[in-house]
């Protein structure tokens, strides 16, 4: 298919710029000036249209196939969601910067102080800051807040312990935080080995980054052990939140004894990924940390109106342009007030069930590194159908002409051609059943024609992508027309 | 003329003071094409052990460590181009960088070929 | 059945799927969590139909006031945004996708990014974008930990006239590493040269400036850059997209990286987001880059087609020393800027800032006829600019907003002894009249 810019005829426009009612300024010196107008495509508005329209049909998303994108808690956006934020696109974020602006933002205001109560109550922390852009943005904030803690006391720490099932972010955070990381083998049950554990516990330890229920849809029955074990070490805990779809109304992670957690709102609040973003990740701490907040902090005042608060000197500081993605946050906000209390525990007990379901009615198909009741999602190996050369990827790529988006394969790192598959709680029994009957066939055609997989997908606009050219001659930016 | 290799797969052909390292056919076939090698800069001084360089293929970045201590006085600038050619020669025209070791006993840290071999097979 | 409406199982299938899974009960899935560790309390809210939701949001979002005529912009843009950007960018195959990792099933995604990448590239004048990051301020901090990372060193300099909010969030970045931020004072609105010259040496890292900064003024870095490059040191510098339709780029004044906010294509102002943040460099620092970068290859049968690339760069491979811990992006957002930036097209985005252009000079010219009044930048401006006015600037916002006009930003809180400026932003949306009306109001206060 051809690129926008290939279709772009000199001379072309489509969307025409009202007239001005002002006189022409003068030309600004040469020295300042463009000399050549920016390359940007000519084209019509219904080639503008046709051209994206064909885009999109070349996704696959959750509105038009299943999508059990491990981790990524792909569930149904409800519409209602993307009309809740309609009305809040003009308010601007700089008013409440002007002196009694305030006022004018009250609506806009008081939605992010509402968000931040219910999910202090929904996590089990004391406060929370919208302000993280991303789940990887909330980690920051929180490892951030660790370390300013740290500094309060003047104890200086150099290390932060992690997992080795845990997400990326978690390391490449802590690093970007100025720490070194020491990586805990995971045990053969599946949770981070707690006598390895024990061992890297030091004085020197900042914080432990977990994340609960972990990466391998585990829930770790030893996790307010660690926590008791970090703590009388003088760490501090931190909870990656992005699994929190399982446990709502069944575990706070604040109850359990972490200290802070980021929320992907964008995952367990049902906000649409947009393709790989903007997500949005609201970072949540225990009172011992609440003075080390990102500023500027929305707050209420007695009379029930709400003010900026620039948050004292403890503070980390500011971690974005204005108040977070809003957009999310209010879809968020309105997602939670849909579902209230019952809806949101339902929504981990079926996510959980239909994991479990995807488990059980696949557990002889393929190995299952670590056995046992799953949460919301399940890991599986790949392992059984090497023998035949089949790698998880040919059995992603079966999926994709099964018309099934693919589940998560090669993470976590710790699974060997692991299959991360989380079916989400918004998914009938028959999609998941139509689902498994898709998987049980590779598993099959591994043993009886595993070329046909090899040569998988079939059905796309593209086969197979070579990955490798692209690393090696790389081309990032259209030349030419 | 000696090749000693490492645990964690490089090699170092050493003659006289001069050491050629490179990363072994096992670790090339772990990571599969190799689409970059950030070469060491010219005049790094290295400890055994410590980080000289790493390799990216596509779903991986693996750091190369030095066998042997010593200052980086060459590196392959044909890689630079043409990353490929670790692939297709991991031990020969695929070489990363020579230096001039400073300490030739810190061999006695490393394997000799049949050593290394053997390890590899207990690997799989 | 359902309370919340969006899982779809009855009682009879839920019993099915536990006597498959050997479960008595629901109960029985979340036997894993040890007795003591249940929540301690969930108390919220009951749930209400999407009718009366709406209805909540609508009430919560009639508290503020939507009908304020603004001349506030400080990095976020009310710009008209043409139809076809809602219509095209919300569609469901875009907006419910996710990271393209599967690109067979992903190409929609993947190709726009690369036409976005292509979009930048040609805006900033640079020869490499990522796929986007989180918001202009970010970037700039990302691109401050790039020099770092670049060049080895540990200082950075910084133009105090860079938006104060993004200068923020780079020592909020900084604060646990060893690197050093120098902050020049800016002079009459644009940078102070003979300091910024003054302090570049062998230790720095890179040069950050802003362009138009935060008080609206042009200026051209060339020389900075080309002294910065004798040093070993970077020029980073941030724009504002929509002026690049006028604007020398950074790339030929000689960045090295580009940075900025795409809110101004295509994205409403949204209480501050989502926007999203782009980023582009000189081919050289590629591998350095954060965040997602989409590249074009072939499949199987020679056919063009669109990956994620360079991934050994990012956490997921590379995890502690990945060049960012970023994952999620802005990923619709920048479809959006890209989608603006087809529909207005190459002539399209000259004449945009052509327009703003226009109606900036027009009202700076109007206002400063006001008695008392005076333009503060020293340099050409685009359509920010400053004014110093004969009395407190807070005072005289204030009193502004109560004629439903967001006259400007107040200085007081940013510079010190700028307490009587304000920064007045005027965009294409602006009219004549409301100009006139601002200039009347503003007399009125001051004289009468």
């Amino acid at each position: 298919m051809e690129l926008i810019f290939e279709k772009s005829v000199p001379g072309r426009r489509a969307v025409r710029l009202p007239m001005s009612d002002v006189p022409r300024a003068g030309d600004l010196p040469d020295s300042l000036s463009r000399t050549e107008a920016p390359g940007l495509p000519e084209v019509s508005e219904l080639e503008v249209v046709r051209h994206f329209t064909e885009l999109s049909r070349r996704n696959f998303s959750v509105d038009t196939t299943f999508y059990p994108l491990g981790s990524c808690t792909m569930k149904y956006n409800p519409k209602a969601l993307e009309e809740a934020v309609r009305p809040f696109a003009r308010s601007h974020p700089l008013l409440p910067f002007l002196p009694s602006g305030e006022r004018f933002v009250q609506g806009s205001l008081g939605l992010i102080h509402e968000l931040t109560r219910l999910l202090a109550e929904i996590t089990g922390m004391d406060e929370f800051s919208c302000q993280p852009l991303a789940g990887a943005h909330g980690e920051m904030a929180g490892m951030m807040m660790i370390a300013a803690y740290h500094r309060s006391r003047d104890d200086r720490r150099r290390y932060v312990v992690v997992p080795d099932s845990s997400h990326g972010t978690n390391p490449a955070t802590a690093a970007m935080v100025g720490y070194e990381v020491v990586t805990v083998p995971t045990a053969p049950y599946g949770d981070m080995d707690l006598d390895a554990f024990r061992k890297a516990m030091n004085p020197e330890v900042a914080a432990v980054m977990m994340t609960c229920p972990n990466t391998l849809g585990l829930f770790n029955p030893h996790v307010a052990e660690i926590c008791d074990i970090a703590h009388r070490n003088g760490a501090l805990v931190y909870c990656d939140g992005a699994n929190l779809n399982a446990v709502l109304g069944k575990v706070r992670p604040g109850d359990i004894g972490f200290d802070a957690i980021h929320v992907n709102l964008h995952k367990t609040f049902a906000t649409p990924h947009g393709g790989g973003g903007p997500g949005s990740g609201p970072v949540g701490v225990k009172k011992h940390l609440a003075a080390f907040l990102p500023s500027p902090r929305v707050e209420r005042r007695a009379d029930g109106s709400y003010v900026i608060g620039e948050g004292g000197e403890e503070s980390i500081g500011r971690l974005a342009n204005f108040f977070g993605n809003f957009g999310i946050l209010a879809r968020a906000y309105a997602y939670i007030t849909m579902l209230g209390r019952e809806g949101l525990i339902e929504v981990s007990e079926r996510a959980v069930l239909n994991a479990n379901y995807v488990m059980a009615r696949l557990k002889e198909w393929y190995d299952l590194p670590f056995a046992g009741p799953c949460m919301h999602e399940c890991v599986f190996s790949a392992s059984r159908q090497m023998k035949q050369e089949i790698h998880a990827i040919d059995i992603a790529k079966f999926l994709i002409d099964r018309g099934f988006h693919p589940p998560t394969v090669y993470f976590p790192l710790v699974v060997r051609e692991a299959l991360m598959i989380e079916p989400t709680e918004t998914e009938s029994r028959a999609t998941l059943d139509s689902f498994i009957d898709a998987m049980i066939e590779a598993a099959k055609l591994a043993g009886t024609d595993p070329d046909s997989l090899r040569r998988a997908p079939r059905t796309t606009p593209v086969t197979r992508l070579d990955e490798t050219r692209a690393a090696r001659e790389i081309r990032v930016c259209h030349q030419g027309g | 003329m000696d090749t000693y290799f490492t645990r964690d797969h490089e090699w170092i052909r050493v003659e006289g003071t001069i050491g050629t390292v490179g990363i072994t056919a096992y670790a090339v076939e772990q990571l599969g094409d190799i689409t970059f090698i950030e070469l060491p800069v010219l005049g790094k001084a290295v400890r055994q052990t410590g980080m000289l360089c790493s390799v990216e293929s596509v779903k991986a970045a693996s750091d190369i460590y030095a066998p042997l201590t010593g200052k980086v006085i060459e590196v392959n600038h044909a890689l630079d181009s043409a990353p490929e050619i670790v692939n297709q020669s991991p031990e020969g025209e695929g070489w990363i960088a020579r230096m001039e070791v400073e300490d030739l006993s810190g061999a006695k840290n490393l394997m000799c070929r049949s050593d290394y071999d053997e390890y590899v097979r207990g690997l799989a | 059945m359902s309370r919340s409406g969006y899982s779809p199982h009855t009682p009879a299938e839920i019993r099915e799927m536990l006597d498959v899974i050997g479960a008595g009960n629901i109960a029985d899935l979340f036997a894993t969590i040890p007795p003591g560790l249940g929540a301690g309390s969930f108390d919220l809210p009951e749930g209400m139909s999407e009718f009366e939701m709406l209805d909540r949001m609508e009430a919560l979002a009639a508290r503020d006031r939507r009908d304020m005529v603004s001349f506030i912009g400080g990095g976020c843009y009310e710009h008209l945004i043409p139809a076809v950007v809602d219509h095209l960018a919300g569609r469901a195959e875009f907006s419910t996708a996710y990271t393209p990792y599967q690109p067979e099933c992903s190409q929609g995604t993947l190709q726009a990014l690369y036409e976005y990448q292509t979009a930048i590239c040609r805006l900033t004048g640079m020869e490499a974008s990522n796929a986007s990051l989180y918001d202009g301020g970010t970037a700039l901090a990302e691109a401050a930990l790039m020099a770092l990372r670049i060049t080895g060193r540990k200082k950075l300099v910084v133009d105090g006239s860079v938006n104060p909010f993004w200068r923020r969030i780079v020592r909020t970045y900084l604060a646990s590493l060893d690197a050093e931020l120098v902050e020049i004072a800016p002079a009459h609105g644009v940078l102070d040269r003979d300091a910024a010259f003054a302090c570049l040496d062998d230790r720095v890292a890179g040069v950050m400036v802003q362009n138009p900064n935060f008080f609206g003024s042009i200026e051209d870095f060339s020389d900075l850059a080309s002294a910065a490059r004798r040093h070993g040191a970077l020029l980073v510098s941030a724009v504002y997209p929509v002026s690049l339709g006028l604007v020398k780029s950074p790339g030929s004044m000689g960045a090295d990286i580009a940075l900025g906010d795409g809110q101004c294509l295509g994205n409403p102002a949204a209480f501050g987001g989502p926007s999203f943040g782009f980023m582009a460099v000189r081919k050289e620092h590629i591998r350095n880059l954060p965040g997602r970068i989409v590249g074009e290859t072939v499949d199987r049968e020679g056919k063009r087609g669109f990956v994620l690339t360079l991934q050994a760069r990012e956490q997921h491979i590379r995890r502690q020393r990945a060049t960012s811990n970023i994952c999620s992006n802005q990923s619709l957002c920048a479809l959006r800027g890209l989608v603006f930036l087809a529909a207005l097209g190459k002539d399209g985005v000259a004449e945009l800032a052509g327009l703003n252009r226009d109606k900036a000079e027009y009202a700076k010219g109007v206002l400063a006829a006001v008695r008392g009044v005076e333009v503060m930048n020293n340099a050409p401006t685009f359509n920010e600019f400053t004014l110093r006015l004969p009395m407190e600037a807070d005072a005289a916002v204030e009193r502004l907003l109560g004629k439903g006009m967001a006259a400007g930003m107040p200085l007081a809180r940013h510079y010190a002894g700028m307490e009587n400026c304000i920064v007045v932003t005027v965009t294409e949306k602006r009219s004549r009249r409301q100009i006139d009306r601002l200039a009347a109001a503003l007399e009125e206060i001051l004289w009468s």
